[in-house]
């Protein structure tokens, strides 16, 4: 009897893998079909051409360049407490204004969830209704995330602010194409409002998760998905990506362990807008680096111009 | 007895039934199970599904320490369509530098090809200087032996072999370490004012032991053409010491005795240019230890923050194969579009006018001008 009970057992077993495996294999099928539409094609965003330039001429580069007011949010947790003085000493000088939320020790909302997600979505909601008016790209960075506004700008200074833009460093997962916060993620004035709009029913953009929670920034990509607004990876002129997840050294090291034997062409961007994975120290060189450390006898003819912070003395 | 019998094989069944469906259940949430764990890890590391992806994969692999191959930053020459290099081309000219890289067998090809690979070619000349020859790097072979003892005859060898093969080649003459990082185009800016004639040297001057100072030998340092000849006519006459075991001292002290003046190598804010650690060490307060040799040694008042280092900064010692790349990348590739740099240096303006001479009297230079 317990041999005809085994059997049975694992004729059960077998019928259940197959019976998955065949139900699987329509369903990719059926998505696949649905994934020709043009809606899931991967999306990329590339800097300006100089036929964008010429169009804007009649402003001079200073106006031109007042015109971007990006709204910095750094958002997550960090063990280590130095980085958040860090940030406010660095980088972030150069936002047209920043917000730090520390999430692990909210002092911004004081809400009772530890979910990144809730957390994210009320930052957005709040600083949407609190700053929505006065800035037309909303950037927001981990802690430990390094960015170039100016290369921001330049990125999107052509761009209207009205139209519902969602870019970063993109990565596709199954069908949904998202931005990874690791790299970085800009919204703007658009899809901060549709954003908003959604999250202003507290039923929309829930938690997503079914059996593995997802991440905060799935979350976000779905919830945006919602109201029509699509991920797109943004790149140099060379298709090089300009949001990093890596910090330089790293990127180096692979890129070079990757190819032992031979030269290879860089693949870091001129104008690369971040790098993750920074300590507070490696900020501080990154400030020197970038804002000062130069070499001599090389002048650019660019058509945006941005001053040093008043103030600063690591710039 | 066949009822019961009958009823005992029902119940079975319906067991066998129960165990089958359980059977079933289990083996279909096994696949679901197995798969979206599979396919949940190959989301996150999936990168970017680009099709038309012209960069190269980066796996999560993060290699050893020493670096395999090499990056070549100059194929990106569309970047830099909007980049006027006019003056640092003039400079080029007429400034004239020859490197020479202290290296040896075992560091070709762990330390000096990066070098090779980056900053070197920004030299009017490089040579390699090893103990022995080498042609495929290639490297010019001192006949001395390795060794921390061995640096000061080394140098002594590699300025001769620089005096007699290419003292007309060039006006200055660099010494660096095959972990220094230079930066060529501000080191000309330095020199310009200058007239290699003059017996003069620059380098991060350190104070003890020699009244006008000595150049730290991991910095980088440079002698005009007259300093070379006299460093050179000095062994020939004896009026200094073949051996040594510290070389940047026994330069600095022979240098004194034959009259090159040890220069001042800060800019015109009075920050170091030649730096004898990475960028890091100088610029986070606290990181060199108060009893560090380096607070008493620096010539200038040493400063640690922001300050320590200038702008237009030639050089960094102690720097490894990736902070080769990264220097290379912050220095000539990643900038701030549109930024206005606070510090806004420039030639003075007999030079400005001197090498937009040269540049009106050259036909064949090839200019990166405006579009």
């Amino acid at each position: 009897m317990v041999s005809a009970s085994g059997t049975s057992f694992f004729k059960g077993m077998l019928l259940g893998s197959i019976s998955w495996v065949l139900i699987t294999m329509f369903g990719q099928i059926h998505i696949r079909h649905g994934g020709q539409t043009p809606d899931h094609e991967h999306h990329h965003l590339r800097p300006p051409n100089r036929n964008d330039f010429l169009n804007t001429s009649e402003m001079t580069p200073m106006e031109l360049s007042k015109g971007i007011r990006v709204f910095c949010i750094i958002f997550g947790e960090s063990e280590d407490e130095s980085y958040w003085v860090v940030l406010k000493e660095t980088w972030t000088k150069h936002c047209d204004k920043t917000e730090l939320y520390d999430t692990k020790n909210d002092n911004l909302f004081n809400i009772e969830s530890n979910d990144k997600w809730v957390q994210m979505r009320t930052t957005y909601k709040y600083v949407f209704e609190k700053y929505g008016n006065n800035y037309n790209w909303f950037f927001l960075a981990l802690p430990t995330t390094f960015a170039v506004i100016e290369n921001l700008k330049y990125l999107l200074f052509t761009r209207n602010a009205s139209q519902p833009f969602y870019l970063g460093h993109t990565v596709i997962s199954g069908d949904l194409e998202y931005v990874t916060v690791e790299g970085g993620i800009v919204l703007s004035r658009e899809s901060m409002k549709r954003l908003n709009r959604l999250l202003h029913n507290s039923e929309n953009c829930t938690d997503q998760s079914v059996i593995w929670r997802l991440s905060e920034d799935k979350q976000l990509a779905i919830c945006l998905k919602y109201a029509g607004v699509h991920a797109e990876n943004a790149e140099d002129y060379e298709g090089r990506d300009v949001f990093n997840t890596k910090p330089i050294a790293q990127l180096i090291e692979e890129a070079l362990s990757n190819n032992p034997q031979q030269v290879v062409a860089s693949c870091l961007s001129d104008m690369a807008i971040t790098f993750n994975g920074l300590t507070p120290q490696k900020m501080e060189v990154m400030m020197y680096g970038l804002y000062r450390l130069r070499a001599f006898g090389h002048y650019f003819n660019d058509t945006l111009v941005f001053l040093p912070p008043v103030g600063s003395e690591n710039d | 007895m066949s009822e019961i019998h009958f009823r005992e094989m029902a119940s079975k069944s319906w067991l066998n039934i129960l165990i089958f469906l359980c059977g079933s259940a289990i083996g279909f949430l096994l696949c679901s199970q197995l798969f979206s764990i599979l396919l949940g890890e190959q989301g996150d590391t999936q990168p970017n599904v680009l099709h038309n992806d012209p960069h190269a994969r980066h796996s999560d692999d993060n290699g050893e320490n020493h670096l395999e191959g090499q990056m070549n930053f100059n194929a990106d020459s569309n970047q830099h369509k909007d980049e006027n290099t006019d003056i640092a081309e003039n400079l080029y000219q007429k400034v004239k530098i020859l490197c020479w890289v202290m290296t040896g067998p075992q560091n070709l090809e762990k330390k000096a090809k990066h070098v090779k690979a980056t900053w070197a070619q920004r030299c009017n000349k490089v040579l390699f200087m090893s103990s022995e020859e080498n042609k495929d790097f290639p490297a010019v072979g001192l006949k001395t032996k390795e060794g921390r003892d061995q640096l000061y005859w080394k140098t002594i060898k590699a300025f001769q072999y620089v005096h007699e093969h290419y003292l007309e080649d060039a006006d200055w003459f660099l010494k660096a370490d095959d972990d220094t990082y230079v930066i060529l185009d501000n080191l000309r800016w330095l020199l310009a004012k200058y007239d290699p004639k003059e017996p003069i040297y620059f380098g991060r001057r350190f104070k003890p032991y020699v009244k006008q100072g000595y150049m730290s030998g991991g910095a980088g340092y440079v002698l005009s053409k007259e300093a070379l000849k006299r460093f050179v006519d000095a062994f020939k006459t004896d009026k200094c010491t073949h051996t040594s075991s510290i070389e940047d001292l026994a330069l600095g002290k022979c240098m004194e005795i034959i009259n090159v003046q040890a220069g001042d190598s800060r800019d015109t804010t009075g920050k170091e240019t030649f730096h004898p650690f990475v960028p890091e060490h100088h610029l986070i307060k606290g990181y060199l230890p108060r009893t560090f040799w380096y607070w008493n040694y620096n010539y200038y008042p040493p400063i640690e923050g922001p300050g320590c280092c200038s702008d237009l900064a030639v050089s960094f010692h102690y720097v490894d194969s990736t902070t080769m790349y990264e220097l290379e990348y912050l220095v000539y590739h990643l900038r701030p579009y549109g930024y206005l740099y606070r510090y806004q240096p420039t030639l003075p303006e007999n030079i400005l006018k001197e090498i937009s001479q040269t540049n009106k009297n050259e036909d064949t230079k090839v200019k990166l001008g405006n579009p």
